[in-house]
């Protein structure tokens, strides 16, 4: 940029946008800054914070590719984030897309698929462990019902859920999808932004239901889809909450996500400077994604 | 017009499958909203379930007696008017904070030109990558110095310096998508940049800013890491951290604490509820013709 002399006008509008960002700016400065440095040089120390720390050079980054729960948690929230997010954006923009008709009591039928989102917190977890209990559970006491006027079961011998360590994880993914209500919502308010002229001249130029959402609702929808994308990719590569509380990484570190394995070595093994380490490869990891989105971006994206 | 036109017909046989499409789909509707509201039914009648009669197996699904007084119990135990106070003094200062300022901060990375945009705001993404339980001490440490702890300081003001990388970037997309023709008129007439944000984005990005709104009422008042981390004090405490002292105080109390969080998530519906009125349809083109 600052290889041609701005205008006097750019320099204005300049001086202007970052007037605009400057609450941001000013806001990271004082309260994101610091704790980021922080915990980039804790990567290169080791702390058990209680002992002083102690510098140690590149010895936990060495480390992480000796240790072999750093490659398992990598895949399983490789395979998390590859199941929860395109179901997650599918199930989203359909609920949004279903909730977006003009029908009476549309606002009630809103609110109830957003209930599950509200509700969400550790009272809800413990209420999906209750469900996913392989006996007593609601899952699988509605599995074992029996087919109508015969004698048997759906599924005599439903899987054990979060019990087993081939159906931890499909058990998460699928509590995952309670949670659409979030996207959904910003996919509603992005359908509002779609002008109803836009659909009616598609009418006109005898366009079918399937041509109106591939050439009117998708395109214009794309910014919408851009940032929920980006958010499902930042937020599942950091999924934690559902297995600390639920599964506690188990059976057989099926469900030891990353995020969980970095949370155990700061705040129960104690080793502070390993986990900034961890931090910092997750970080490179979803930033590399991210920018590739990002350039990807342009050839579907469409602002205006 | 041309809406209308296509509408109302009178073929009885379009009539037929248009009424049975309605019906289909709220029929879908039903079916889903059900699906979707079984872990709320469960609270619900776990909340009206005698205590003694809680964790027994095959529990029925309708408790009998329905027990209110669960209601009464839960929410006199506690000060919950006190942890009512503060949840609002923050959940309000949170809402106006990030909506004011998100959209500020999105204006200038949206809506403006200055040199090292991009980077800046890869650099406003990057702050949600790195998980927070690295940055969680040190920022302890910074208030701390601050002498915040214990006050509600640290869960309101930083929600006016940006209101999170997640509302920058949701707002950002929203005013990415205003027209520039409808900028370029409000320059000619002489509206400052400032003057463009007020009368021309934020009027036209309403669901979004009821969006955010939604989110950050929702986030504050069931905000559990933040008052956990600086709270100490009951008189400063907030209403997510009294529901979790049903957890701790003698085991979990599952009746009261359902019944204290079907409390205390009614309000968050009713709000939900209300805010859709912003949801309208067509608003951001139908100001320009051709």
């Amino acid at each position: 940029m600052g290889k041609n002399k701005l205008t006097k006008r750019q320099k204005v509008e300049a001086v202007q946008g970052f007037m605009f960002i400057s609450p941001w700016m000013i806001g990271f400065i004082v309260f994101a800054a610091g704790p980021v440095i922080a915990s980039l040089v804790l990567s290169f120390c080791k702390w058990d914070i209680l002992t002083p720390v102690q510098f140690v050079g590149l010895k936990n980054y060495v480390k992480m590719t000796n240790d072999p729960l750093i490659k398992k948690s990598l895949t399983n929230t490789l395979y998390y984030a590859s199941a929860a997010i395109p179901l997650g954006m599918v199930g989203a923009l359909s609920t949004a897309l279903l909730l977006n008709q003009k029908l009476k009591g549309m606002r009630l039928f809103r609110t109830l698929f957003y209930v599950p989102s509200v509700t969400a917190g550790v009272a809800t977890l413990l209420l999906w462990m209750l469900i996913f209990n392989p006996e007593l559970g609601l899952l699988n006491r509605a599995l074992r019902h029996q087919i109508p006027f015969t004698h048997i079961p759906f599924i005599a011998d439903p899987p054990k859920w979060l019990g087993d360590p081939h159906w931890a994880m499909p058990a998460l993914i699928i509590m995952a999808l309670w949670g659409v209500g979030g996207g959904m919502l910003i996919y509603l308010a992005g359908l509002q932004g779609i002008p109803e002229e836009l659909y009616e001249a598609s009418l006109l130029d005898g366009a079918n239901a399937r041509q109106k959402f591939w050439y009117v609702t998708i395109p214009l929808l794309s910014p919408t889809i851009f940032f929920n994308l980006i958010m499902s990719i930042i937020g599942s590569f950091q999924v934690f909450n559902a297995a600390f509380i639920m599964t506690g990484g188990g059976p057989m570190d099926a469900t030891r996500f990353y995020v969980l394995y970095l949370f155990q070595n700061a705040f129960q093994y104690f080793r502070m400077g390993y986990a900034s380490a961890m931090a910092w490869l997750l970080f490179i990891i979803i930033l590399i994604l991210t920018l590739i989105q990002f350039k990807i971006a342009p050839k579907w994206v469409h602002y205006q | 017009m041309v809406n209308g036109r296509l509408r109302k017909t009178t073929d009885p046989r379009v009539r037929f499958w248009r009424n049975l499409k309605t019906a289909l789909t709220y029929l879908v509707l039903i079916g889903l909203s059900c699906v979707f509201l079984i872990p709320f039914f469960w609270m619900l009648s776990t909340s009206l379930t005698e205590a003694s009669k809680v964790i027994v197996r095959d529990r029925e699904w309708i408790p009998h007696p329905f027990m209110w007084s669960n209601y009464y119990k839960a929410l006199t135990v506690l000060p919950f008017q006190l942890f009512l106070k503060n949840t609002l003094i923050i959940t309000i200062c949170c809402i106006i904070g990030q909506t004011l300022s998100a959209s500020l901060v999105a204006f200038g990375f949206s809506r403006m030109r200055f040199p090292g945009r991009n980077v800046l705001f890869i650099m406003v993404l990057s702050t949600m990558m790195l998980p927070v339980q690295v940055t969680q001490i040190p920022t302890f440490v910074i208030f701390t110095h601050l002498r915040w702890i214990d006050t509600l300081k640290p869960l309101i003001v930083p929600a006016f310096f940006g209101g999170g990388a997640f509302f920058i970037f949701l707002l950002r997309q929203f005013f990415m998508t205003i027209p520039s023709e409808l900028e370029d008129a409000a320059k000619i007439d002489g509206c400052s940049s400032l003057g463009i944000y007020w009368n021309v984005a934020l009027p036209l990005s309403k669901p979004a800013l009821a969006t955010v709104a939604i989110f950050s009422f929702m986030g504050h008042w069931n905000d559990f890491m933040g008052p956990l981390i600086y709270i100490q004090s009951m008189e400063n405490k907030t209403l997510a951290l009294g529901l979790n002292s049903f957890r701790s105080l003698h085991g979990t109390e599952y009746h009261l604490l359902m019944a204290a969080s079907i409390s205390v998530l009614l309000p968050v519906l009713i709000i939900f509820f209300c805010a859709q009125k912003y949801f309208v349809q067509g608003i951001v083109l139908s100001g320009i013709k051709g």
